[in-house]
Formats: structure tokens, sequence, C-alpha cells
């Protein structure tokens, strides 16, 4: 008889190979939907953390957006033998002769309290500090009066003070004309400035003039703090130049900072944090895929006449073993699927409530679809091998 | 240029795990066009030689020819794809996926032999028709009684037209009436010119068909009739 070629397996087409794959799940609704619960829950977990710290350090960035980069904050240092330096009192008018600044001031810390009343013992202070402040200052920090006015030429001579938005909280005061009893003499309040990030310090400060707080609070005048704002692109150089002019004789005795890197280093740091809660997702993810894996064993158990069917139709092994797999996949992507979107909806709610931007990277989205079909894959491996090697004969002669 | 049988056996032997062979030395050829009955109690071989004739095992000793291809000399993916081409099977539970219609129950039956899935439900409709459910193509499994399932059953073996039908018991989980309604579509088929080989216990099943052999404790030990002629009246029709 003439030798005629042997038969060659057909291949099955992609949409075959995932017809063939759903078709296992669409006939047990219940366990597909426990088993990808699993793998939701891990991929859902990921998701909302990295989500949920990009967000914060999305809303982070626009902070400093909105501040400005600009403001840098001038310090006395320390003397070479170690004691507190003090910045010279014309030091503002120095810094303001710099070509790019733009605007600067000053405060003064005073060493005096500031309390409700004066029946208030003087050692309660509330960790309020109280302050002389020039009259550019709201300017400089780009602050605004949430209630009241600012200092003027006038009222910087008069017992008058502006609280921090923070002051005001704790001294609880809301309404302008009251009065408060700052060093040993009753101020009026005129003002109550906004919250400001870039100064938390002014936050929690009572302001009062310089004329005033040198003619009764015995302030000697010298500046504690120096604000200076200068174009975006002269920032670098000002900051080379403010030390010698603040301080011609002893430039080393003051500290130049930009208070937008501490935000900077903030939005830098939000993601460390989130490692731990990462672990947790992936372990999560790990167990999903667990439970994955023992439902393709069981699954693969209790078809055993199906396989049979599948052999004695023309499935080759590798065509059994590549349904399982497809199937194996399947039931984790559709996990991942459900996880991304639960993940998204959760960091969508978490920055809404607390008026973050909602970001979700989208590597993040791929990384959580390329973990579900590792996962996939890992779990539907063995399955797919017991499922293959199974002989045609025993698995048709299962009852 | 098709070979003169679709199956040949020559002195085949299989012997499970070093005990009593389940086969000592059959010979056996089968033809086209034939209808025969491989008759015997349980125990006495005939499921073995199933399992050989269908491919789904091999021999111990001895050739098996299926459609002129040397089992022993055809790799596992070979002998999966000479499966799918040349044989169709039917068994006595009717193995269908349960939820799913008629009609992709008997297109899934050619899953494997490569064909588009249109052309699948088209030769699949035409295949329900053949055994007269061309009414109930969208019926699922659950919604037919057993006769009509066996049916269903039988179309999903010759969709794809192979040279050798194998049915193993497919009267064994019916009733006479559902019995004599799956045999009469066999008789059908035969009238058509399909081979159809039955592996039964059933001496009444054995008696209907034109051929019978009958096999005990491994061997043949009758092999009587003419495999090609016409198969007797169906009277009482099948018992289990």
């Amino acid at each position: 008889m003439t030798r005629r070629r042997p038969p060659a397996p057909a291949r099955l087409s992609p949409s075959d190979v995932l017809r063939v794959g759903a078709a296992g799940l669409r006939a047990r609704p219940t366990r597909v939907f426990l088993s990808a619960l699993g793998i939701a829950i891990g991929i859902a977990t990921m998701i909302a953390v990295i989500g949920i710290s990009s967000s914060s350090r999305a809303e982070l960035l626009r902070q400093i957006d909105r501040l400005g980069t600009n403001l840098l904050t001038v310090t006395p240092g320390q003397t070479v033998f170690g004691q507190q330096a003090k910045l010279p009192p014309e030091a503002v008018d120095m810094v303001k002769r710099i070509r790019p600044v733009r605007t600067a001031s000053a405060v003064g810390v005073i060493d005096t309290t500031v309390r409700r009343t004066d029946r208030i013992p003087e050692a309660v202070t509330s960790g309020l500090t109280v302050q002389a402040a020039s009259a550019e200052l709201l300017t400089t920090l780009e602050g605004r009066v949430a209630k009241g006015t600012w200092l003027n030429a006038a009222t910087e001579r008069q017992p008058a003070v502006v609280l921090g938005s923070e002051a005001a909280t704790r001294l609880g005061i809301t309404r302008m004309g009251v009065r408060v009893w700052l060093g040993n003499r009753w101020f009026t309040v005129i003002g109550i400035l906004t919250p400001m990030s870039l100064a938390p310090e002014i936050e929690r400060s009572a302001l009062v003039g310089f004329p005033v707080a040198e003619r009764l609070l015995g302030f000697d005048g010298h500046p504690t703090t120096l604000y200076e704002r200068s174009t975006e692109e002269s920032v670098e150089s000002v900051r080379a130049v403010l030390p010698r002019t603040v301080n011609p004789e002893n430039p080393n005795e003051v500290n130049v900072s930009r208070p937008s890197d501490a935000l900077a280093a903030r939005a830098a740091a939000a993601g460390a944090f989130t490692n731990l809660l990462l672990g947790l997702g992936a372990v999560a993810l790990l167990v999903g895929g667990v439970g994955v894996a023992n439902t393709m064993v069981i699954s693969v158990l209790e078809r055993r006449r199906e396989i049979g069917l599948r052999r004695s139709l023309g499935a080759t092994r590798g065509q059994v073993r590549i349904q399982f797999l497809v199937e194996s996949l399947l039931l984790s992507a559709l996990g991942g699927v459900a996880g991304a979107v639960l993940g998204a909806l959760a960091t969508a709610g978490y920055a809404l409530s607390r008026d973050w931007p909602p970001v979700v990277p989208p590597w993040a989205i791929g990384g959580a679809v390329a973990a579900t079909l590792v996962v996939g894959s890992i779990a539907g491996i063995y399955p797919a091998i017991r499922a293959a090697r199974l002989s045609p004969t025993v698995a048709l002669s299962t009852v | 240029m098709s070979p003169p049988y679709v199956v040949e056996l020559s002195e085949v032997t299989k012997v499970y795990g070093g005990q009593v062979p389940a086969l000592r030395g059959v010979n056996l050829t089968i033809g086209t066009g034939e209808l025969l009955a491989i008759v015997g109690p349980s125990g006495s071989g005939k499921s073995t030689l199933l399992n050989l004739v269908g491919t789904l095992d091999r021999p111990t000793a001895g050739t098996v020819r299926i459609d002129g291809f040397d089992v022993a000399e055809l790799s596992d993916r070979e002998l999966s794809a000479l499966r799918g081409r040349t044989l169709g099977f039917i068994f006595q539970q009717f193995h269908l996926a349960p939820g799913v219609s008629a009609l992709d129950n008997v297109a899934d039956g050619l899953l494997y032999t490569g064909v588009p899935i249109k052309v699948r439900r088209e030769r699949a409709a035409a295949a329900l028709e053949r055994v007269g459910l061309g009414h109930r193509l969208g019926h699922k499994p659950n919604q037919m009684s057993g006769g009509e399932q066996q049916r269903v059953a039988v179309a999903r073996a010759v969709a794809g037209d192979p040279p050798l039908i194998l049915a193993d018991e497919p009267t064994g989980n019916l009733d006479s009436a559902a019995g004599a309604e799956v045999l009469g579509v066999l008789r059908d088929l035969h009238a058509a010119g399909n081979t159809i080989a039955i592996i039964t216990h059933d001496m009444e099943i054995a008696e209907w068909c034109p051929r019978r052999v009958r096999v005990r404790d491994g061997l043949i030990v009758e092999d009587e009739g003419d495999g090609a002629g016409r198969p007797a009246e169906i009277t009482k029709g099948a018992r289990t």
C-alpha cells in the first residue's frame, strides 16, 4: 500500500481558543466570581495604594505650582562662637536693592506672649508667638486677610494686632474689634489672615507693626525672618548673593532656605510609605492566585469526561493544555479588570473626598494587567499539564 | 486512493499492567460501508478493542491500522488528528455539554478539524437534519429526551463525515423506544453509506446488525454475516 502522509492536527484559531476557554467559565459562574474576587481584591488594593499616593503627590505639586517656588527665607544662623546671630535691622532694605528681587519683608519675634485676657496665666501661650511684621509682608507671602484689614502706616504705630489663621483659632477669636492681652497691654484685633502653607510660622503668630513693637513691647528692631520673592529664573542667583547682602560682615551667620523645597521633598517622599501597603496588595494577589490554581485543579478533576471527549474529537494534548491555560488566564484577567476598576474608583472616591486631583498612573494599570496575566498563567500551568496528561481512555471511563 | 479497509487489526495483544491479557491476538478487518456489532459480555475485551480501534490506546503487540495508518508509527499529535478526521464516537452517556444548544454541541465536535465556526455551524445543522433533529437546533440537552440527546451525539459523530463511526453501547442509557429511535438513525446512516461499528453486550442489537463479531476472553470467537448487508427490522427495540 502506498505510504500516505500522516495526518497533521489543525490549529485552533485564536478566537476558538478564547471561546473554548470562556465556555468552561460560563458553565460555573459562582465559582468564577469567587475565585476572580480574590484576584480583584489584590489588584484593587495595589491600584488604590498607588493611586492614592499619586493623587497626594499631584496635590502637593499642585500646591507648589500655586504657591510658586520663588520665595526664599533668610534666618539668622549662629556665630562662630555658637551664639545666636542677629540680622541687621536694615537687612530688608539691602535685600530690596538686589535687582531681581520683587518684594522683601521681615518679621521679628518679640519676647512676649499673647493671651485672650489678662486673667490667663503668662505660661499659657498656646504655642503662639508675637512677631513684629513689616507692612509688605502680606505682599511677599501672597497672603490674604480672611477678615478685617492688614496693618497700614497708621495701625502699625497703634496697639493693633493681626492674627494668623491658627492663632485666631487657638485664641477663639472670630470677630474684629475684640481685645487680646499682648505683652502687658490690651491690643485690638483688626484682622485675621488666611492659612499660608509656605509660611506656617505666620499662621501661628500675632502680628503687630514694627514701630509699636519697638515703642511698647521692647522690641530691638532686629528681624528674625526675612521673606523675599524674585523672578523664577533668578532664584538661584539671588540665593547666592543673599547672605552677603543681608550681613556683609558675617555672611556665614545667615541661613537661606526655600520653603517650597520642603513641599517638593514631601512630594518625593509621598511614595515611600506605600511600599508596605503594596506588599500587602501583592500578598492578596498571591492568595488570589492560589485560589485560581485551586479552582482550576478542581475543574480539571471534575471535567475528566469533557477532556476525554475532546481527545476523542481530535484534540491534541497541546490543545487541551492551552484550553485550561486560557481558562485560567481569563479567570484572573477577569479579576484583574474588576480589581483595576475597583481600585480606580476607590482612588477617585478618596481623592475627591479630600479635594485632591484623582490620579491613577497608566503604568499602574498596565502593571496590574501584567501581574494578573503572570498570576493566571502560573496558576494555570499545573492544572493544564494535568489535564493534558490525562489518558483519553481513563478520562472517558470516568463516570 | 483509499485503503481497502478502514480498520485492520492483526495479531493484536493488549496487556494492562502485566496482568491477564485483555486481548490475546485479535485479527479483525472492517471494510467501508459495513455495519457490525462487536458483542460480548463485560470483561470479554470488547472495551479494550474499542479503545484500540478508536486509537485512544495503543496495542502491546501486533498492528492496528486505521484508515491505512499504522497507529504505532504515529505520534500522539498525529494520532489526535487521525482521530478527529477518521473517527466519530458515540458514547453510552452522550457526553453533551450542559447549557449548550444542540447546534453548538454538534458544532464543537468539529472544533479540532480546523474549520471556521460559520462552516462548523452549517455542517452541524446539516448533521442534526440527518438525525431528524432539524427542528431542535436551539434546544439544550436538559430540554430534550434521552433519545434526542443521543441523536445529538450521533449528529456530532457524523458531522465531519468520518470514515468510521464507533458507537459504544449507544442504547445503554435509553429505554426501548428511545433505543429503537437511535438504532433507526444508525440504520439510515448505514444506508447512506457510513461505516458503523457498535460495541455492545446486548444480543438483540447484535442480532439486528448484518455482521456480528463475538468477543470472549480476549479472543474473537465468531465473526459472521456480511457487514455490507441490510440490518434486520427492529421489532422490540433494544433493551439494556
